[in-house]
């Protein structure tokens, strides 16, 4: 039996820095899926949030929020919490109940409003929080994509005008996104010329934080075709696994991995790991993929998620970029709706807007954006503590 | 710099001698170990154990990555002012197979680092409070 469930509709708030409200955002990404989804709201009875922790109670109880805002219609709700995860998790919770027969149609919506500046720990002498220590320490976040970089330029030759190449590619496609909230072209000399932030990322290679909200209208199969949307895009595989002691790459917010030294141990890297049970669910290899929308936190990471998908041997992602390969026409374009280089992380939407952008892809519905006979996308993300999700799309 | 005394900047995570230890457990029955200190539940998935010993990690390994912080990050850090950028390595120790991040020693910059390059723990000064010089771990590059 297949694993299987149809993406009806798809909806996103553009990104930005508004300041509303995130249910301001979930609402209008929710209203557009049901729209282009051609339901009525009242036919859904599962609401899947992502949660947000920036907004207080009804950031954590994000499913019954949105539900209450579109109006209490009797629908069942799930909140799920998991980092960057976070929408990918809600996606498997609607996936759950839809295959169990608990419903026919869910919605997933995820929506964030980010606060201003640096967001830190709580004070005093918190030794037993990593967190705190990180930044006692002196380690912020561009710390450990820095790290991610500088490794990729020691071992496999990557350079500066790499990073700054991806910055580049991904500025141009996304320009042309509605939904994106930068969208002037940036050239090598702008990323060159942005102040260094944690060597040998600059200020322009390390994405910020939007407000933002994306929405999915999914359901079985059976209800697809019972409504004439039998060839919607497919929701075909969800991974959203953990990684496996002992993880070798030191994370965010961590001091140190694990330890690799008992017998029997491996080292394992997680990003690396993660779409492995998408690629297995789904029944298809990396060599079937068209297109793939990967957490670009920082420009390098766009590589290094090339090759954990393995859409590109250890260390050859900067040969395909070089190729032109990963930009729109090239033979494996990365990152069309523009990536996290232009819309900025939105936690709880951003696993989200990664499905949202396949959907369109798939639908041939991208315009000036479109992957020529896109079939097969695979979204990446990763987050905190442990979170992290690859989920394939296909037609 | 003061006559102040010095202080570990956090209790418990390194010695204080010249050759400093960062100091981790290890698991009695799997042998493996941690940093900073586990002493509840062994985090391999095939050990049970609750039993750990209190071992001073390896004071030598090789750089894994590295990079800087150009801008003062936010509190608890405390910064100088003016900020002065540092350099941070993620080094990995041999013998335990894992890697631990810390600053790299003042007056030491990036362009001085490369992957591989071996290293060693030293003391320095984080900050200082007003009754003592607040000491943790940095990576110095081995010279010889
Ligand atoms: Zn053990």
């Amino acid at each position: 039996m297949s694993n299987e469930i149809a993406i009806l509709g798809v909806g996103m708030h553009p990104w930005g820095k508004w300041g509303h409200n995130f249910v301001q955002y979930g609402v209008a990404a929710a209203r557009e899926a049901l729209q282009d989804a051609n339901v009525p709201w009242q036919d859904v009875k599962f609401v899947s949030g992502g949660a947000t922790v920036r907004c207080g109670y009804p950031g954590y109880v994000a499913g019954a929020t949105f539900a209450q805002a579109l109006g209490w219609q009797g629908a069942e709700v799930n909140t799920s919490y998991a980092a960057c995860a976070s929408g990918s998790q809600a996606l498997a919770a609607a996936r759950n109940k839809i295959l169990a027969g608990g419903c026919d149609v869910a919605l997933v919506v995820g929506a964030d409003t980010t606060p201003k500046g640096f967001l830190a720990p709580a004070g005093g002498y918190r030794p037993e929080d990593p967190d705190w220590v990180r930044f006692y320490l002196g380690i912020t976040n561009p710390t450990y994509f820095a790290l991610y970089a500088r490794r990729r330029m020691d071992l496999y030759g990557d350079t500066l005008d790499d990073f700054a190449a991806v910055k580049v590619k991904n500025s141009r496609i996304g320009s042309k996104n509605p939904r994106a909230r930068y969208r002037k072209c940036f050239t090598a000399e702008d990323v060159a010329a942005s102040a260094m932030v944690a060597d040998p990322l600059r200020l322009m290679d390390i994405c910020a934080t939007s407000d933002g909200g994306a929405a999915l209208i999914v359901s079985s199969v059976e209800y697809a075709q019972r409504i004439g949307k039998g060839d919607a895009p497919r929701v075909a595989a969800i991974s959203t696994t953990t990684p496996t002691f002992a993880s070798s790459v030191v994370e965010m917010p961590d001091i140190a991995t694990d330890s690799a030294a008992a017998a029997g141990v491996e080292a394992h890297a997680f990003r690396s790991t993660l779409p492995l049970k998408a690629y297995e669910e789904a029944g298809i290899g990396p060599e079937d993929v068209d297109l793939a929308e990967v957490y670009d936190l920082s420009t390098a990471l766009e590589l290094d998620w090339i090759e954990d998908l393995r859409l590109a041997p250890r260390g050859e992602a900067a040969a395909l970029l070089r190729a032109g390969d990963t930009a729109i026409g090239g033979k494996i374009p990365v990152n069309v709706s523009g990536g996290l280089a232009c819309f900025g992380e939105a936690v709880p939407a951003q696993a989200l807007a990664q499905i949202c952008e396949l959907t369109w892809q798939l639908r041939g519905e991208a315009g000036d954006r479109q992957v020529a006979g896109a079939r097969v996308g695979i979204t990446a993300n990763q987050g905190l503590f442990g979170h992290g999700s690859s989920v394939i799309v296909k037609r | 710099m003061s006559d102040k005394p010095l202080a570990p900047a956090i209790e418990g995570w390194h010695t204080m001698e010249v050759k400093p230890h960062l100091i981790g457990t290890q698991c009695k029955e799997c042998g493996s170990y941690f940093f900073p200190k586990n002493t509840a539940y062994c985090r391999n998935p095939a050990c049970d154990s609750t039993e750990f010993s209190e071992v001073e990690l390896s004071r030598t390994g090789h750089i894994w990555s590295y990079t800087n912080a150009c801008y003062k990050p936010p509190e608890p850090f405390v910064a100088t002012d003016p900020f002065k950028p540092y350099a941070i390595a993620a080094v990995q120790l041999e013998k335990e197979q894992m890697v631990v991040l810390g600053q790299v020693i003042e007056g030491v910059e990036c362009e001085q680092l490369k992957v591989g390059m071996p290293v060693e723990l030293v003391l320095e000064a984080l900050h200082e409070t007003d009754d003592d010089i607040k000491m943790t771990w940095k990576w110095k590059p081995v010279t010889r």
